[in-house]
């Protein structure tokens, strides 16, 4: 495997409804991912984005997105319909293939503001006998809640604590949307949206973007960058779509990611775990077999944004992030995708 | 690259217009028993599922591969879904490649469908864009005046796409595949069917189509254990320019130039026109074979539409050119693209039945899409690259 490292990164402030276009979040992000990382546009050797049409109910989102990074001379460039973080692992396969290949850019970027949602994310289900029933991203949420529920290993507490937390946190992070120190008793008395998950349980909705750049050894020494994030372990495994045919209080999809990727949980210091709801950074703690010490979202998480299709990659931004800062030597990018953790991925970093 | 890809496996559908008789899965799975089935394994020695298909509009169901895992045999698997426009068949096999080339991984099936039958292409086209012209025209419409512009600048006669559609349809009678099989078709036929964008005629269109194309690659090393023959990826490429500037040559756009120029410096190739013995172009109208020929480097320029009038792109000629009918007679959008290196995979295996083209050791497979901007391209071989 080829060294590659996360040398820059750059987001935008999530919030509920962005001013913004798609595509002038997308130049705002890409513009600062570049500069930030020293590198030429034009020396970037390929390019790969994720986003996904049906949040704006139009085809062709990320062709329109060209227009925002400077596409001339003509760019070797490909998309993913999915979260950022898949394209990031496209684009350092693509590195790996090649090695005359040793610069990319990623981005991606999502808007919540321009739809239901929670109604549109029903259309990723079967669609003859699924999606016709209309089952909201939430409500198929709380299935997963009240199996961990009546599984019994955890009660309402542990989600509420999960919830405080990751706002509390997020309180120091400048481009979160939803923090703040909130008690155990209000996030438990808070009212339902899909019982058993209260408000504090769930997401914010959020508009934003973000864009990563990676780089080969051979660049990584060319730009003297001084704390280069390097990819030791990269891996993404999907399970079965239907809700009856898994165990939704376990996430076999990461376990196998996070072994694959070696991420052996009781080694690293950081973890951004992409948890949108506060239930599910239980399952991933357990699947990831997460050490005591561990510090788990330093950002506030998903909880504190979660701008779609976005909010994955940022777990990879902000988990980089730590080792570019030396606030972590050994740190976990993870992203989700899908019905109730149904599609995960892991990345390890490490430091020099 | 890091490894050597080969093609071991290739399947299709039996394209129309309606396959009322199988859902999505299925339609998948026919394509995907296929190719399996012609490289003599199973779902079981997989190791990740590249899917590819066009805006999720098109059928409304968001992220489809998602529901699709368990189908594809992807459960505890990598699967990966690329999203180009037009060229999504194309870039999706070139994703898929460029996993094993990683040497991550041994095989690798990719598929790109399209199910139009349960889906409103015009429809999902047509939307209303907040600052932009609304483009209400469909494809054709789009891409007519890129015809004229072409027309005008090379001095093509105007019974060249007419040519175009009647070869192509002629090609398809020999593919069992393909979607339209007009047995009585003619030039006077093309010519008399009417007009619906000027020049393009209503049998000079791709049809609308539902159906998938599978594809199973492999390293080098399991290839080389696998009996059947093989296609060896040479190269695959990829460009992207943004849609609309001032001065930008849509005809013949610089992406699609670039594109071909790298692809044939990495497959080795000095000169096209004499070492590319088939090539499988994505013409969803029939003007753009000799556009795409021109910008492909494979004639002179200008002379695109002379190699099309001296029959030099159909069996026997200098470069059989679609010779499985092309997308003009089997349209299923997001896999278009993959049926063109599908075809060209088994031109160059011995393996295209009917219509394959005697001897045919190297292919060109191509796709393209958006306002003419993206751009995917591979060389498959009979032999390894030298």
């Amino acid at each position: 495997m080829r060294d590659i490292a996360v040398i820059a990164s750059a987001q935008i402030p999530s919030e509920r409804r962005s001013d913004l276009s798609e595509i002038e979040m997308v130049q705002k992000v890409v513009t600062g991912a570049i500069e930030k990382s020293g590198i030429d546009r034009r020396a970037f050797d390929f390019w790969c984005s994720g986003s996904a049409d049906m949040l704006c109910g139009r085809p062709f989102s990320f062709v329109s997105a060209l227009d925002a990074i400077g596409a001339w001379p003509p760019i070797r460039e490909s998309h993913v319909e999915m979260d950022g973080a898949w394209a990031l692992y496209e684009a350092w396969l693509k590195l790996q293939s090649d090695p005359g290949l040793h610069c990319a850019i990623v981005y991606c970027f999502g808007q919540s503001s321009l739809g239901p949602v929670p109604d549109i994310l029903a259309t990723q289900l079967d669609p003859y006998y699924e999606t016709p029933l209309w089952p909201d991203s939430i409500s198929v949420a709380a299935i997963q809640a009240r199996a961990l529920l009546d599984g019994g290993r955890y009660t309402e507490r542990d989600f509420a604590e999960v919830a405080v937390e990751n706002r509390r946190r997020g309180k120091s992070n400048p481009n979160a949307q939803l923090t703040g120190d909130f008690s155990i008793e209000e996030a438990m008395s808070g009212p339902y949206i899909s019982s058993p998950l209260r408000k504090h349980y769930c997401p914010p909705l959020s508009d934003g973007a973000c864009a990563i750049v990676i780089a080969s050894r051979e660049k990584v020494d060319e730009l003297g960058f001084a704390a280069p994030a390097w990819i030791r372990g990269f891996d993404h495994r999907v399970e079965a779509q239907s809700l009856g045919v898994r165990d939704l209080t376990s996430s076999a999809s990461t376990q196998l990611a996070g072994r694959r990727a070696g991420a052996r949980g009781d080694s690293l210091d950081v973890a951004e775990l992409h948890a949108p709801f506060a239930h599910q950074e239980l399952i991933l703690r357990e699947a990831l077999e997460l050490g005591g010490s561990v510090s788990v979202n330093p950002s506030g998480g998903a909880l504190a944004a979660n701008p779609i299709m976005v909010a994955g990659l940022l777990r990879i931004c902000e988990a980089a992030g730590a080792i570019h800062r030396g606030e972590a030597k050994r740190a976990l990018g993870h992203a989700t995708s899908g019905p109730a953790l149904q599609q995960n991925l892991v990345c390890v970093m490490e430091a020099n | 690259m890091a490894e050597l890809c080969a093609v071991i496996g290739v399947g299709q559908t039996k394209h129309a217009a309606i396959r009322g008789d199988v859902s999505i899965p299925g339609l998948l799975r026919e394509a995907a028993f296929r190719a399996l089935e012609d490289a003599g394994i199973t779902f079981a020695d997989i190791d990740a599922v590249i899917l590819g298909t066009a805006p999720d509009q098109f059928e409304g169901i968001m992220m489809p591969e998602l529901f699709l895992a368990d189908a594809l045999g992807a459960v505890g698997k990598p699967i990966l879904r690329v999203h180009t426009a037009g060229s999504v068949g194309g870039s999706t096999a070139n994703v898929a490649a460029s996993y094993i080339e990683s040497g991550l991984y041994d095989r690798v099936l990719t598929l790109a469908f399209e199910k139009q039958s349960e889906s409103n292409a015009m429809w999902a086209l047509s939307p209303k864009y907040p600052f932009q012209p609304p483009i209400t025209s469909g494809a054709g419409g789009y891409f007519a005046p890129l015809i004229r512009a072409y027309m005008r600048a090379s001095g093509a006669p105007d019974h060249i796409g007419c040519k175009v559609a009647y070869k192509d349809r002629v090609h398809a009678l020999k593919n069992p595949y393909a979607h339209l099989h007009i047995e009585d078709i003619s030039i006077e036929k093309v010519k008399a069917s009417p007009m619906l964008w000027e020049p393009v005629r209503y049998l000079e269109s791709c049809p609308s189509s539902d159906g998938c194309a599978a594809l199973v690659l492999a390293r080098e090393e399991v290839a080389d254990r696998h009996s059947g023959p093989k296609a060896w990826v040479w190269a695959t490429e990829m460009r992207s320019e943004p849609m609309q500037f001032a001065g930008r040559n849509q005809v013949l756009p610089q992406a699609g130039s670039d594109c071909a120029k790298s692809l044939y410096k990495k497959a080795g190739i000095t000169n096209p026109q004499a070492e590319i013995d088939v090539a499988e172009i994505y013409v969803p109208f029939s003007w753009f074979e000799p556009m795409w020929l021109e910008n492909l480097h494979l004639c002179e320029p200008g002379e695109g539409w002379k190699l099309t009038d001296n029959d030099e792109t159909t069996f026997g000629g200098r470069l059989p050119v679609n010779p499985s009918g092309g997308v003009l007679s089997t349209n299923p959008i997001g896999a278009s693209g993959m049926i063109r290196y599908a075809e060209g995979a088994l031109q160059v295996r011995g393996m295209a039945g009917d219509r394959q083209v005697d001897g045919a050791k190297v292919a060109l497979g191509h796709a393209y899409g958006g306002g003419s901007q993206f751009f995917s391209m591979w060389i498959v071989g009979s032999d390894k690259p030298s």
